[in-house]
């Protein structure tokens, strides 16, 4: 594999999943309207209710609107990720994926491809979002929104890796609900996407603890801080650890020799 | 004498198989080895069971080896995987195409994953559909062709990287009998005009020919390998689906025509 080939390759897969993406304008839509119903129909209800202390990255006293755009933003990548994740269930019924483990490219390569991809696709997403929020006046430093690219990048890594994990250990369609109630609604709830930590901790010691040692509240915090300009050193270190932990068993787990040697003949 | 561009040697692969109990498992493979030469067409024929899906898995790295080897051009896919990849183009059994993308997308893609340029793509795409025939449906979407076609631009895609080894797994069945014949004679010119090594993978009897190589297959053994017409000598018999009951000692009805 050459520089030339290794980036038609990446190109390939990356318009592929643009073109699926553009053909599912639904899949657009639904990514969409999942978080600015949170952010203007449940942070409104809940603005009064919630007084957020000043905390950092923020200087000053904020409405719960601007607190839980990060954690939305999350939620965008988090559930892009496990769309990721049943297409490649989907593309393993119906047959793709053959494609993709057969081409002669090294299949760390071709994962890392498809995982890059999605993160980008994710990226017109998260975008989208914010420009839509901006609207609405919900508007952060504009250095922020720069700064916010790479914070994306990372946690879509992440959570991009748990899809493709999660779509090996995922032996049928069905049982994708199963990822939404054990995977998808803790990480989110568990996390300091929707309430700040220390909120956590006056009601339960131990939610606290969970929350603390969720990897996507480490990613909500990475794109907190990078919405102002700031770097959250602790939150880099866990997201970009847990990023190549996972990535790492992924591509294991996609690796013929790894691949358990049990039930019926490939057709 | 050409060198073999395929090889297997004693192959034998087994399902369900544990570390514990290395030997417990479902055998699929059964000490199978075989050559196939440049320009030769050689049909794999076996009922539904027979291995056949299994050896194209090993083949194209699905399944991990087990036991035995594999050469691509005389050197073991252990050792080079990529190299023996980029030498074949394959057809599943399964549809492998996406649905919701067009002909032509499904054709760049493919040629992506084998590190073609997308102006190359484009070329080569072309001259494959037209050589199939299918110039006119690049623009579709695949759903929206019949299962003839939708077989066609799996060929044409299979031979976009331009391989020396096609390696087709049921890639007629489902199909009227006079688009499996289309389908059997183009990947026979395939293999006379370009020197392209076939391996076809059949139940259908009516798909060898008597000048073919056949390699019979059953529960995972190999019964008998040679040129059709010499195997019906040998053994006396005037059709191959007798032959293949007096090998197995099975009802013929598992092979159809």
């Amino acid at each position: 594999m050459n520089l030339a080939t290794a980036s038609y390759c990446f190109l390939g897969i990356f318009k592929r999943e643009l073109h699926r993406f553009l053909q599912q304008r639904a899949r657009f839509a639904s990514a969409l309207v999942r978080p600015l119903l949170w952010l203007l129909v449940f942070a409104a209800g809940f603005r009064a209710a919630l007084g957020i202390a000043i905390i950092p990255p923020y200087e000053t006293y904020i409405t719960y609107e601007v607190y839980i755009t990060p954690g939305l933003v999350g939620i965008i990548l988090l559930f892009n990720s496990m769309q990721s994740s049943l297409s490649m269930v989907y593309d393993r019924e119906m047959g793709s994926m053959k494609v993709l483990l057969t081409s002669p490219m090294p299949r760390s390569y071709l994962l890392l491809c498809k995982i890059l991809s999605t993160s980008l696709v994710s990226l017109l997403q998260v975008y989208t979002f914010l420009l839509i929020a901006a609207l609405f006046d919900i508007v952060m430093p504009a250095s922020g929104y720069f700064w916010l690219l790479p914070a994306v990048l990372l946690a879509s890594l992440m959570l991009c890796s748990l899809g493709l994990l999660l779509s090996i250990l995922i032996k049928q369609l069905e049982n994708f609900a199963g990822v939404m109630n054990f995977v998808v609604f803790p990480m989110f709830f568990l996390s300091s996407a929707l309430y700040p930590l220390w909120r956590m901790r006056e009601s339960s010691e131990f939610i606290y603890l969970v929350c603390l040692y969720n990897p996507f509240t480490h990613a909500v915090e990475l794109i907190r801080f990078a919405l102002y300009a700031s770097l959250n050193l602790p939150a880099l270190g866990v997201t970009a650890a847990v990023t190549a932990v996972l990535l790492f068993a992924a591509i294991s787990a996609y690796q013929p020799r790894n691949r358990p040697q049990r039930g019926k003949p490939p057709s | 004498m050409n060198t073999a561009i395929l090889s297997g040697r004693e192959l034998n692969y087994q399902y369900n198989r544990s570390q514990r109990q290395p030997e417990g498992g479902k055998a699929a493979l059964a000490n199978l080895s075989f050559d196939l030469f440049p320009g030769q067409f050689l049909a794999l024929l076996g009922p539904n069971g027979a291995g056949k899906s299994t050896l194209f898995a090993l083949l194209t790295q699905l399944l991990r080896l087990q036991q035995g080897d594999i050469l691509v051009d005389g050197t073991s896919i252990r050792q080079a995987r990529s190299a023996a990849l980029k030498s074949m183009g394959v057809v599943f059994q399964q549809s492998t195409l996406d649905p919701d993308l067009t002909v032509i997308q499904n054709l760049n893609y493919y040629a992506a994953l084998h590190g073609m340029s997308s102006r190359e793509a484009r070329a080569r795409s072309l001259v494959e559909l037209e050589r199939l025939q299918l110039g006119d449906a690049a623009g579709k979407k695949i759903r929206h062709l019949n299962g003839g076609h939708q077989r066609r631009v799996e060929i044409a895609r299979a031979l976009l990287h331009r391989p020396r080894l096609l390696l087709l797994d049921e890639a007629t069945a489902g199909l009227d009998l006079e688009t499996r014949a289309n389908i059997n004679r183009h990947v026979r010119d395939l293999c006379q005009q370009q020197g392209i090594a076939v391996l076809w993978a059949t139940h259908l009897i009516d798909e060898v020919e008597a000048a073919d190589q056949v390699m019979i297959l059953h529960r995972g053994n190999k019964l008998a390998q040679n040129r059709c017409e010499e195997l019906l000598l040998e053994h006396h018999c005037d059709r191959l689906i007798d032959l293949f009951g007096r090998l197995t000692g099975t009802q013929t009805g598992e092979l159809t025509t």
